[in-house]
């Protein structure tokens, strides 16, 4: 829990604004925003842990079980969405035998549906990690995880 | 600023500043609400106050839209009337159709809307959401599967009471009320003030029911059911009969209670002056040898476990005193027991109370006395309108009657904790007794009388002059503690009661009440003061019995075993 | 000559900066410049598109490979990584620009193709299927038999105001950018107008907002320039969450110190002393270029205390978004930077009178801030003059979808969807007919087959039942159901609304069921619930309108236009579904079956042995019949058919 005290004192100042700043961190860090670093924001920042989980529950971005090494990011968007990013779905989760939102028993890989990249010139498009992968098909799909896996050799 | 505006084609005054709901309430056009909250700022998250504007046909909330001058509204058009259908069948479509089993069965706001919108006909239909009960709390209950996602009860618990043990989660139709991390509410930081049960438009927020083992206690021959009842419940049972608010039914309430069966009947209002009496001794004590000041008063559980939770190090100024329904509740298992030649384990006592930490009260650890617990069940204001009619008893068409010794008789000091400022001016009135010799003449403390959320006065006596500040609403308790903490030394005593107005705001009491009803108790409670001719603790006769037969002097070794008590810090998900 | 950065920053201060009303500059200087703008340079500059459309095609890969070409080859040039140029269907693009000659730009060079394409710009024999285009300059050689890039469809009918930089500097340097005539006007501005002088001119310009609300922007300006405050702030809006939108992030990536000058003006105009830029997470390299962006500018003195000696001081706060679309409402966003769950607030107040931390805040769209620069630079006479009566300027469109070409255009408003879907697009591949472009994302409708003439401006798009939106456009073909597509909005906003509201939280919940029980066939189906099928549409019309009308927030207010859209112009289609329960596109998995081709099936009974529900029957060595009451459309049969004998009924 050494992460969530460092990032605790580079913001200093007890505001709220502060908040979701210190929360990106720590899900950068920690991967997750476990219950002891909302007790200690709350400590910090003099707020209610009440009011941090329901602003971590508001946004995409937090999650409270940690994610998979390599991240997947499927993009849901309309230019994404024509272009049959739900097959890619449905692919993926066959792939990877879990659902999106879900980490795989080995903890390489998760899947998270984000609502647009912004990558709609090269749709269907998914990201992992960051990096993003243009017009994926079911067949190329499986070439990127095997990619990753490799990695882990 | 004067304003003219035109509502439903009549000419109406308006004031720069006000909202049009402001204009409307003063002018008797009565627009449904749900999320408003008077005092409140508007959140506009409910939709259902919207109006029409006529140059445009715009509809906007009436809650919050600001007064423009020569603005035209149109207040029930028909495309006003079909949004409010709208919106109410579209929550009642994710609504349990519970109502015949729901607690808020006759007293619930979405009932009244959908019968004042005329809503007859299921148009809306879908897949309802399952949330889980939460049952875990001794005081209060959550059925998330009610709850219309208002947000009153998360804005009562974090602007007046400073706590937010709960807030929204999540996001869109998944959005819940929650407590941190979705636990149940006896892990969190909710102290038990039941104010989030007041200000419920429906079934989601309820006391925890306590009829069961009550019923059960009343069945067994084998037992002695004694009850006692808070010096708030005369004057506010009454409402949950429809009858004037208010209004004084004492008598009837002693009469209510024998015929349902309980054996002996006593008044709270006995052992509030048993406390003054036990309360006055230690205010005097550290004030004279240097002990610790400011006392606090310790009579509210709510008070308690948030002092507990949140702040800790204030717990050494809490008076040691038990509460007094926990006294009232110890001596009857002691003193009473061994007077009428009872085994004390043969007696359920009941409490009925404005209250709902009351109950969490009830079951503390701390409250016991030998393995046995000073109170078996805490009964709210609403619980024993509900008992009363279950046991059929026509409260229009009984005589009254007195309570029982030796636990029945009270001074008035003692009826005045019902009200915020009471156990001060009681308290008051006994030390300037202990300090001097004389009595008080002016018995009549304006000062810490009021609805305000803070009063303070200074008082002379003798030669001391007495710092006190009376309380009301956590929150503003905080606020003084904090000044307190940061320096300020004039302050010798300090009542505090969670609840707005004290005990008669509690959130036990009949649901619907407005800041008028709360008024009209308090009132009722100084007419019983100005017209009772015992008006001090220390000159209530059963209690002087009482020290004299068994407990000794005030603070004695037997006090201490059986009156007081020792809190100390709560860890939980603050 | 300065090769030094700090020499140049002293050069640019003390020539440009410090003279901002200069016209016009000495021989000298001039010639600096444009060795900065490389407008001459006497080495060859390789420069290759790595906005993220670019990354994702593989860009960094060429990079590499580039690199390598360069060392194995002893070629001493420098490889510079530009943003977007918008024409993402052609990614990776690498440009070159030889000296003395007009710079040519190759498209599709993923990393396999580097050397070929090398190879042949060095000798000077380019291949036309490798090769995108030239640009045309003055004073420079042009390339033989090689096309000029704005004569190219997706080019020619564009006016790049806002992207003018995309594709074309170095993102990170701040050197091109003032020596390509940046900053100047905002000292300018600061130094010799007023703030209310900028208000008024901005709004005679006509520029209205481009986030989607199309409001004027000089006049929103002047709600809080009015406002007596000790503290003002001016927000930037770089959420851009609708899906289909990418606009903002190429504005960022590829350009943005135009955004900061903007804002920097902005903020002048009101009187902020702060300025936040919203900027949503799943943006990280545009976040990356932001920051070095303002770090430079702070470097320069172009933000700080008392800016070129004026009065006028000025902080910049880059502020995340945590994923949450309706943080792009403007109180939403608010409240998110206050620490908040993103939840709109009533207005009135509105945030221009009270805002952020409750003082006077204006928000504006990173493409109606971008605008701002060459309004100041051209006058607002200039700006008035291009687009229609009631839309001004020009507006960046987010293309893709069933079109040749995707990408970003900025167009003139007035231009007709026709000439962007056919002309500029390249038209529907595979020979598919057109069906609509959807314009708007979630808040928008679809324009179709009869009103693709129509000049797009924010009024034209509202009376054909659409909204110009921030920009996104899909296009569709037949192959697209659009009832599907209004369930995948619909979808979309459920998963993104707040709840808040009660009209919006639970009256889009139900208009999504209803759309979800068109498009599915379930095994069993009562009575009662296909009266509540039929009723459907009615039942969706009469939501749409009361929660258009009653809900809190934009996102609830247009959550229903692209039910109502569809509902509109496919009457027809939903019909089918609901009554027929056909899907004529063929998406609908649901309610499609099958058919067998009774002259190509061979009796192989691969079909029937795999079809889930039974529905197959037929002897062996006979053709086979589907049996349509039976069929779930799941397809299996059609994939292993070896025979292509079954298809879509």
């Amino acid at each position: 829990m050494n992460n969530v005290d460092e990032i605790i004192e580079n913001f200093p100042k007890v505001k709220q604004d502060n908040l979701i700043p210190i929360l990106q961190e720590v899900q950068e860090k920690d991967g997750f925003i476990s219950e002891e670093a909302v007790i200690k924001i709350g400590k910090h920042l003099r707020l209610a842990t009440s009011k941090i989980y329901g602003v971590a529950t508001f946004y995409n971005q937090f999650r409270f079980t940690p994610l998979g090494k390599y991240n997947i990011q499927i993009c849901r968007g309309t230019a994404c969405h024509v272009l049959g990013s739900a097959i890619i779905q449905k692919e993926l989760e066959k792939v990877l035998n879990i659902k999106a939102g879900q980490t795989t028993r080995d903890g390489l890989f998760s899947i998270e549906l984000v609502a647009c990249l912004g990558a709609c010139g090269i749709a269907p498009a998914i990201s992992v990690n960051g990096e993003f992968y243009s017009k994926v098909t079911t067949e190329s799909l499986k070439e990127i995880i095997e990619s990753y896996r490799n990695l882990e050799k | 600023m004067s304003y003219q505006i035109e509502i439903n084609n009549n000419s109406v005054d308006a004031q720069k500043g006000e909202t049009i709901l402001d204009v409307l309430n003063r002018n008797g056009i009565k627009v449904p609400t749900l999320c408003h909250m008077k005092n409140f700022t508007p959140t506009g998250s409910c939709r259902m106050c919207v109006v029409e504007l006529s140059e445009t046909g715009k509809l906007v909330t009436s809650c919050s839209y600001p007064v423009v001058d020569g603005m035209k509204i149109k207040t029930h058009s028909p495309k006003v009337i079909e949004a409010r259908k709208t919106i109410v069948e579209l929550l009642l479509s994710d609504h349990p159709d519970d109502c015949f089993y729901c607690v808020r069965n006759g007293n619930c706001e979405l009932q009244k809307l959908s019968e004042e919108l005329h809503i007859k006909e299921r148009n809306i239909r879908g897949p309802k959401s399952k949330l889980p009960l939460d049952l875990s709390s001794a005081s209060i209950q959550r059925d998330p599967e009610k709850c219309i996602l208002c947000g009153r009860c998360i804005r009562v618990c974090e602007e007046i009471m400073g706590v937010s043990a709960i807030d929204f989660a999540n996001r869109g139709s998944k959005s819940t009320v929650s407590t941190s991390f979705n636990k149940g509410l006896n892990t969190s930081s909710c102290v038990n003030c039941g104010q989030c049960i007041m200000v419920c438009p429906a079934g989601a927020l309820s006391e925890i029911n306590h009829f069961p083992e009550v019923q059960q206690a009343l069945q067994d021959t084998n037992k002695t059911v004694v009850i006692q009842y808070a010096p708030a419940i005369s004057v506010s049972l009454a409402e949950e009969f429809g009858i004037e608010t208010g209004k004084d039914i004492n008598g009837i309430m002693n009469a209510a209670l024998r015929k349902i069966g309980f054996d002996k009947v006593f008044d709270t209002s006995f052992s509030a002056d048993l406390t003054i009496m036990e309360e006055s001794h230690e205010l005097i004590e550290r004030i004279t040898k240097n002990g610790v000041l400011p006392l606090i008063t310790s009579c509210c559980p709510a008070w308690i476990k948030y002092a507990e939770e949140f702040i800790p190090e204030v717990i050494p100024n809490i008076s040691s005193c038990k509460s007094p329904q926990q006294m009232l509740g110890s001596i009857i298992k002691t003193y009473f027991a061994e007077r009428e030649d009872l085994n004390p384990k043969e007696i359920y006592s009941v409490s009925i109370m404005p209250c709902t930490a009351k109950k969490f009260e009830a079951q503390r650890e701390e409250m016991t006395h030998h393995g046995i617990t000073d109170v078996d069940a805490v009964l709210t204001t609403r619980e024993l309108g509900q008992l009363i009619k279950l046991y059929g008893i026509d409260i229009n068409n009984i005589e009254p009657e007195i309570t029982d010794s030796p636990h029945g008789q009270r001074s008035t000091a003692g009826k005045l904790f019902g009200a915020s400022g009471g156990v001060m001016e009681a308290a008051i009135r006994t030390a300037y007794h202990t300090l001097t010799g004389k009595e008080l003449i002016h018995f009549k403390i304006n000062a810490v009388r009021g609805l305000k959320g803070r009063k303070e006065a200074k008082i002379k006596i003798g030669e001391l002059e007495l710092g006190v500040a009376v309380v009301n609403g956590l929150a503003n308790a905080k606020k003084l503690l904090d000044e307190i903490k940061n320096g300020r030394k004039d302050i010798h005593f300090i009542e505090v009661m969670a609840c707005p107005g004290g005990c008669i705001g509690g959130g036990g009491q009949h649901i619907g009440a407005t800041e008028e009803d709360l008024k009209a108790r308090m009132k009722s409670l100084y007419k019983i003061d100005e017209n009772g001719t015992i008006k001090c603790s220390h000159k209530n006769s059963e209690v002087i019995e009482l020290y004299n037969n068994y407990l000794g002097e005030p603070s004695s070794h037997k006090c201490h075993e059986l009156l007081h008590t020792h809190y100390g810090k709560r860890n939980v998900l603050l | 000559m300065l090769n030094k950065d700090n020499n140049i920053k002293e050069f640019l201060i003390k020539n440009i900066l410090e003279n901002p009303s200069a016209n016009s500059y000495s021989k000298e200087v001039e010639n600096e410049l444009s060795i900065i703008t490389r407008e001459k340079n006497d080495k060859v500059v390789i420069l290759i598109g790595a906005g993220t459309c670019g990354l994702g095609a593989g860009a960094k890969k060429t990079i590499l490979e580039t690199e390598n070409y360069l060392k194995n080859n002893n070629i001493d040039a420098e490889i510079i990584q530009i943003g977007c140029i918008g024409f993402c269907s052609a990614e990776p693009l690498l440009d070159i620009q030889f000296p003395g000659k007009n710079r040519i730009s190759f498209k599709h060079v993923t990393s396999d193709k580097v050397e070929e394409i090398l190879n042949d710009a060095f000798s000077n024999n380019v291949k036309a299927e490798n090769t995108l285009a030239q640009f045309r300059t003055k004073d420079k050689e042009a390339w033989n038999n090689v096309p000029f890039l704005d004569e190219h469809p997706f080019f020619a009918q564009q006016k790049r105001l806002v992207l003018k930089n995309c594709g074309i500097v170095n993102p990170v340097s701040i050197e091109e950018y003032i020596a390509g005539g940046g900053y100047k006007n905002f000292i300018n501005t600061i130094t010799t107008k007023t703030s209310k002088n900028v208000c008024d001119l901005v709004e005679k310009s006509g520029l209205k907002g481009r986030g989607g609300g199309g409001f004027p922007t000089g006049r929103k300006w002047k709600f809080a320039y009015n406002e007596k405050s000790d503290q003002k702030y001016l927000i930037c809006n770089a959420d851009e969450g609708d899906p289909g939108a990418f606009m903002d992030r190429a504005v960022i990536e590829g350009d943005p110190h135009r955004l900061i000058e903007g804002m920097a003006i902005g903020a002048y105009a009101i009187g902020a002393s702060v300025a936040y830029v919203y900027i949503r997470a799943e943006y990280p390299l545009a976040i990356e270029r932001l920051k070095i962006a303002i770090r430079k500018a702070k470097e320069y003195g172009l933000i700080g205390e008392k800016i070129f000696g004026s009065d006028f001081s000025l902080e910049f706060i880059i502020k995340k978004g945590a994923g949450a679309f309706v943080c792009g409402e403007e109180t939403a966003l608010i409240n998110s930077i206050e620490g908040k769950r993103g939840m709109p607030r009533p207005r009135p107040p509105f945030p221009a009178v009270s805002g952020l931390f409750g003082k006077p805040t204006i928000i504006n769209n990173v493409e109606t801030l971008s605008n701002i620069p060459e309004i100041l630079t051209k006058g607002e006479d200039w700006f008035a003059s291009i687009g229609t009566e009631n839309s001004k300027g020009t507006k960046v469109f987010a293309l893709s979808g069933k079109v040749k070409y995707t990408g970003l255009i900025e167009i003139p408003m007035g231009t007709t969807v026709r000439d962007i879907v056919f002309k500029m697009g390249g038209g529907i591949p595979n020979g598919k007919k057109f069906k609509s472009v959807q314009i708007g994302g979630p808040s928008g409708g679809c324009i179709t087959e009869q009103n693709l003439d129509i000049p797009i401006d924010y009024q034209n798009l509202i009376k054909v039942g659409a909204m110009m939106g921030s920009g996104g456009l899909v296009v569709m073909d037949e192959d697209t159901c659009m009832v599907d597509i209004a369930k995948f909005f619909m979808n979309f906003i459920q998963s993104e609304s707040c709840g808040k509201c009660i009209p919006c939280r639970e009256g889009t919940k139900r208009m999504l069921e209803i759309l979800e029980s068109i498009t599915h066939r379930p095994n069993k189906e009562t009575k009662d619930e296909a009266l509540e099928r039929f009723k459907g549409i009615l039942q969706l019309e009469k939501l749409g309108r009361v929660i258009k009308e009653t809900s809190l927030c934009g996102l609830g207010q247009t959550a229903p236009n692209p039910v109502l859209s569809t509902l509109k112009w496919f009457r027809e289609e939903y019909e089918q579904h609901i009554f027929e329960r056909k899907c004529p596109a063929g998406v609908c998995t649901d309610l499609r079956t099958f058919t067998i081709d009774v002259d190509k099936c061979t009796g192989c009974t691969a079909c029937a042995k795999k079809c889930p529900s039974n529905a197959i029957i037929g002897e062996r060595k006979k053709p086979h019949f589907i049996v349509e009451d039976k069929c779930i459309g799941c397809g299996t049969c059609e994939e292993v058919c070896k025979f292509g004998a079954i298809s879509i009924k």
